[in-house]
């Protein structure tokens, strides 16, 4: 028996460890730990709760936005704010480009390299690889000429002896089983989403003002004004145009590409329907309204929850019975780390106990996470696409019923292969597709409020903290690419005193409960098979299939027992400069009228 | 200077068209705010046979910076890693994992000892002894000591390792600090913002490779080339604040019609960024243009000093359209005048290119480095 440790576990978001045990070439058991913390939530209290999501949005900058989306939400549902129809198709816009980038970024340049051997390219001969191209998508670039070009650029690489972010991969690892013109059309391919993420990305530039980190949410709506007749108005009818142009060419990307791809390379490695299987529990929140976010019948993503992999029933969710525990994780509860507390009465009080850097092994018997454990009812669940698309299945949904029926035909398998590594990877692929043909209908439909006139693109009824009450507490539920995201706020005189997120990696790469129940990614790799304890590739690959997220998932809930008023660094101000001036509206007043 | 043989040689070599290599030298000429006629000095100087190698570190952060690079236009991330630089550690995007990973950076500190370039993104937890960010069993701070001691130069992207950014936001719980406190000593560039916009940290890259020098820089370790300038002097809205046009609520007619973002709390006139000119995204919009104020993201501990973010800037008694936010700017903002000659955008990297000296290498001789670079 030997215990294998990944860390750091590359090709993700944040700071994971991995440590396994393998026996017979398997896996039998495995620890997820997260091994960075920053403390978010607390430096959350005492802000202006309108900037929240300002910050928020900061717990992530691969999965940006989302947490911006969430923050408002549950900003918005504490203050009980209803956003106008353009600001809720913005937000849709924003959250599904959000998705198809991400998931289009994860496959080619995070998770591509468990299956594809870069090296193995130079064997390719250029015109397999452009009928293998031809063979499976109308992607008008797949000449022989083209794949020539791509593998003499490998080749200079390989040929310089500096292979740059390729120098330390496992090459001519025995479970990389493509033939060499699928590795070259892949790496082909990875160089171009890469073009395509940049180009599609624009669209949040446009109305986010940059990505990473957009900058025009607003609690109430969004700050991309909308007028059909100003041509300075962040929405108009050119931007329109140009919103069309960049969703049509990702639908092409995801259709023509991504998902042709993940078809073809998941051909070549059936098995992994067979490794992977998890959990069995799924949740999904729900997400991209139709009209009130209150109204979860609306979701384009449906709300809900499956139990022992059981696609007969989708059962009713109740956010009441989230929880988290820290048994296994580096803080301490006041009444003991056996129970589970819920976000809205949550506590954490950061409290390290694992070995002394620098360090070998972690002691997994006791707490070995910054991650802390959450449960639906007491049940450890995956989230993400899987999960979503399962719930969506099992509900009924027309297109993903379709979808997913295609791909199962095309495998000539049954529904049960999704609980397995590719069947994640299958339902990022198909989520995408989904997900990128409704750009155009939100598109449409702010086109069609804009031409009838309709400008509202925020509700300032509660801006002024003058109209809040003395305290409130609400959530903000969401799907973000990786899953099921939650915010939680506490509001007492116009600042935030209490903040906590709940997120997907923390569902997913969390550690074991009070009760012993392994988080997602713990039970995922049990069985895994492993060829070499040396080169672990084979738990990247499940690992990687949840796209890992771990920034996000380390957070901390303030203890409500602690004080931590806001106290501004000293700043060196000019005398005079602290006291508010002068209100300059009258001046203003009278610079318009001509006063100048 | 590059001839045409010897560009035609590098293109070759890595398989590229001489079109789209000269047009990526031109860019970062222009970035730079070099005449056209340099970006052969940049061709010649990136065409050297053996590429600079580079790490890229990642501590308390959130992978903003890395995504920021991933969207980089000019040049692309492929070419950077591809052509121009050997990029031999990252953990979000490279190959090896677990130990080949850290196998690969010990290999960088042993065989490229002093010669190699590092990136950090995210800040440095001291607190406790370090336990709130270990790598492969190691403390940030062990890893940034060892790797930054034994670079060339290392350029800290992002609010949080420039200063411990939003990680180090009152009460700071993890003890977190930037990276020129964490590491005292080192030779370092700052590129705040939150993210770093690409389009810079690729201009400091070429500028390093083509003179062998880093740009001159502010008291606070910025390239004056891309933080000499304020947000406010650069906003394309300010014809409007000029004319006492301000949006007044969300929405309103002001809003729409792309009016001054001032009243609204937008911190361009206490930030410097050169955010208005190169944009986002290819050009594409910037967080003013898409109708929201300026965070002054790019500022000194700006997560404390300038929120809140919707309560507009203070200003001195008599404050008037006659009296810019420019002179509001100098006069509020601390730390800031140290910074600039607002306009010597370009001088100083003029100033650091010898005609003739066509073969600077960027490992010869960086000898002007302490008189263009302050020690942080």
């Amino acid at each position: 028996m030997a215990r294998v440790v990944i860390d750091p576990v590359t090709r993700i978001e944040g700071h994971l460890r991995i440590e396994a045990e393998v026996n017979g070439g398997r896996v039998t058991d495995a620890w997820s730990s997260g091994t960075m913390f920053r403390g978010i939530e607390l430096i959350l209290r005492g802000r202006d709760p309108r900037e929240a999501w300002i910050w928020a949005q900061r717990i992530c900058g691969v999965c940006t936005t989302v947490h911006a989306l969430a923050s408002v939400r549950a900003v918005e549902n504490a203050l009980g704010i209803d956003i106008p129809d353009n600001a809720r198709l913005v937000r849709n816009i924003i959250a599904g480009a959000q998705n198809v980038q991400d998931h289009v970024v994860h496959f080619y340049h995070l998770h591509a390299l468990d299956w594809v051997d870069v090296t193995l390219a130079l064997k390719a001969d250029p015109a397999k690889t452009s009928q293998l191209a031809q063979s499976i998508s109308e992607w008008p670039k797949s000449s022989t000429v083209y794949f020539k070009g791509v593998q003499d650029r490998v080749k200079a690489l390989v040929a310089s002896r500096q292979l740059s972010l390729f120098s330390s991969g496992d090459w001519g690892h025995p479970a990389y089983q493509l033939p060499p013109e699928a590795n070259l059309l892949a790496v082909a391919h990875y160089i171009e989403a890469l073009d395509m993420q940049r180009d599609f990305i624009r669209i949040h530039a446009v109305l986010g003002g940059k990505n990473p980190h957009l900058q025009t949410y607003l609690v109430g709506g969004m700050s991309t004004a909308i007028d059909g007749n100003e041509p300075e108005a962040v929405i108009n009818p050119e931007r329109i145009t140009l919103f069309n142009e960049l969703a049509a060419r990702a639908t092409t990307f995801v259709q023509q590409v991504y998902v042709p791809d993940v078809l073809a390379i998941a051909g070549f490695y059936k098995e992994w329907f067979g490794y992977g299987e998890g959990l069995g529990n799924f949740m999904a929140y729900g997400d991209l309204p139709s009209g009130n976010i209150d109204d979860s019948a609306g979701f384009a993503y449906p709300r809900g929850v499956i139990l022992n992999r059981d696609l007969s029933t989708v059962h009713p969710l109740d956010p009441e019975k989230v929880a988290e525990y820290v048994t296994h994780s580096w803080y301490e509860y006041s009444d003991g780390d056996k129970v589970s507390r819920r976000p809205a009465e949550g506590e954490t009080n950061p409290k390290y106990s694992g070995p002394k850097p620098p360090f070998q092994q972690l002691d997994t018997d006791a707490k070995y996470s910054w991650l802390k454990s959450p449960r639906y009812d007491d049940k450890p669940m995956e989230v993400g696409p899987l999960a979503r698309t399962l719930i969506a299945y099992a509900s009924g949904d027309a297109q993903v019923k379709k979808t997913v029926d295609g791909v199962l035909a095309h495998f000539n398998a049954p529904p049960t292969v999704l609980y397995s590594t590719l069947g994640r990877i299958a339902a990022r692929a198909i989520e995408a597709d989904i997900v990128v043909q409704k750009l155009p209908v939100w598109i449409a439909q702010l086109d069609d409020n804009m031409a009838h006139g309709d400008i509202r693109i925020h509700n300032g009824d509660k801006w002024d903290p003058e109209s809040w009450p003395k305290s409130c507490a609400g959530f903000g539920l969401e799907e973000a690419p990786r899953g099921s995201l939650g915010h939680w706020v506490e509001i007492e005189n116009k600042k935030i005193v209490n903040y906590q997120a709940i997120v997907p990696s923390t569902w997913n790469a969390g550690p074991r409960d009070a009760h012993g129940q392994r988080g997602a990614y713990e039970a995922a790799l049990l069985n895994t098979p492993i060829a070499d304890p040396e080169r672990p590739l084979e738990v990247l690959r499940t690992v990687h299939s949840f796209d890992p997220c771990l920034a996000c998932a380390v957070h901390v809930v303030d203890g409500k027992g602690r004080s931590y008023g806001r106290n501004v660094v000293a700043v060196t101000e000019p005398e005079g400069s602290t006291s508010l001036p002068p209100d300059p509206v009258a001046h203003d007043e009278a610079v318009l009228q001509g006063g100048r | 200077m590059a001839t045409d043989e010897s560009v035609l040689e590098t293109c070759e070599r890595r398989g590229i068209s001489r079109r789209r290599f000269m047009e990526f030298c031109g860019t970062m000429a222009a970035t730079l705010a070099l005449p056209t006629s340099y970006a052969q000095n940049i061709a010649a100087a990136l065409g050297q046979k053996r590429k600079p190698v580079l790490v890229w570190l990642e501590f308390q952060d959130c992978a903003g910076n890395t995504e920021s690079m991933l969207r980089s236009p000019h040049p692309t991330i492929e070419d950077i890693v591809l052509e121009t630089l050997s990029l031999e550690y990252h953990e979000t995007i490279m190959a090896g994992y677990g130990k080949h990973a850290e196998a690969a950076l010990q290999r960088v500190v042993k065989e490229e000892k002093g010669k190699y370039l590092v990136i950090v993104e995210g800040a440095v937890p001291t607190a406790d002894d370090g336990v709130y960010c270990t790598i492969g069993g190691r403390t940030a701070l062990d890893i940034a000591r060892e790797i930054c001691g034994s670079a060339a130069a290392t350029i800290a992207v992002g609010a949080c390792a420039w200063d411990g950014g939003l990680v180090r936001s009152n009460p700071n719980p993890t003890g977190a600090v930037g990276l020129h406190e964490a590491v005292p000593g080192i030779k370092v560039v700052n590129l705040p913002g939150c993210p770093q916009n690409s389009v810079n940290t690729a201009a400091v890259l070429v500028h390093y490779l083509t003179f062998g020098v880093l740009p001159a820089l502010d008291g606070e370790g910025r390239p004056l080339f891309a933080y000499g300038q304020l947000i406010h002097d650069q906003c394309e809205r300010r014809a409007h604040y000029d004319a006492g046009r301000y949006v007044q609520a969300w929405g309103d007619e002001g809003h729409r019609k792309g009016w001054c973002l001032f009243k609204m709390g937008c911190k361009g006139p206490e930030a410097n960024y050169n955010c208005p000119t190169v944009r986002w995204n290819n050009s594409t919009s910037w967080p003013v243009k898409s109708g929201h104020g300026c965070i002054a993201c790019a500022s000194s501990r700006f997560w404390d000093t300038k929120s809140p973010f919707y309560e507009r800037l203070p200003h001195p008694a008599g404050f008037g359209v006659d009296v810019t936010a420019g002179e509001i700017g100098w006069t509020v903002v601390a730390g800031v005048a140290a910074a600039t000659a607002a306009h010597a955008v370009g001088h100083v990297v003029r100033d650091h290119f010898h005609p003739g000296d066509d073969d600077v290498s960027p490992h010869e001789e960086d000898k002007d480095v302490k008189t263009t670079t302050e020690v942080h």
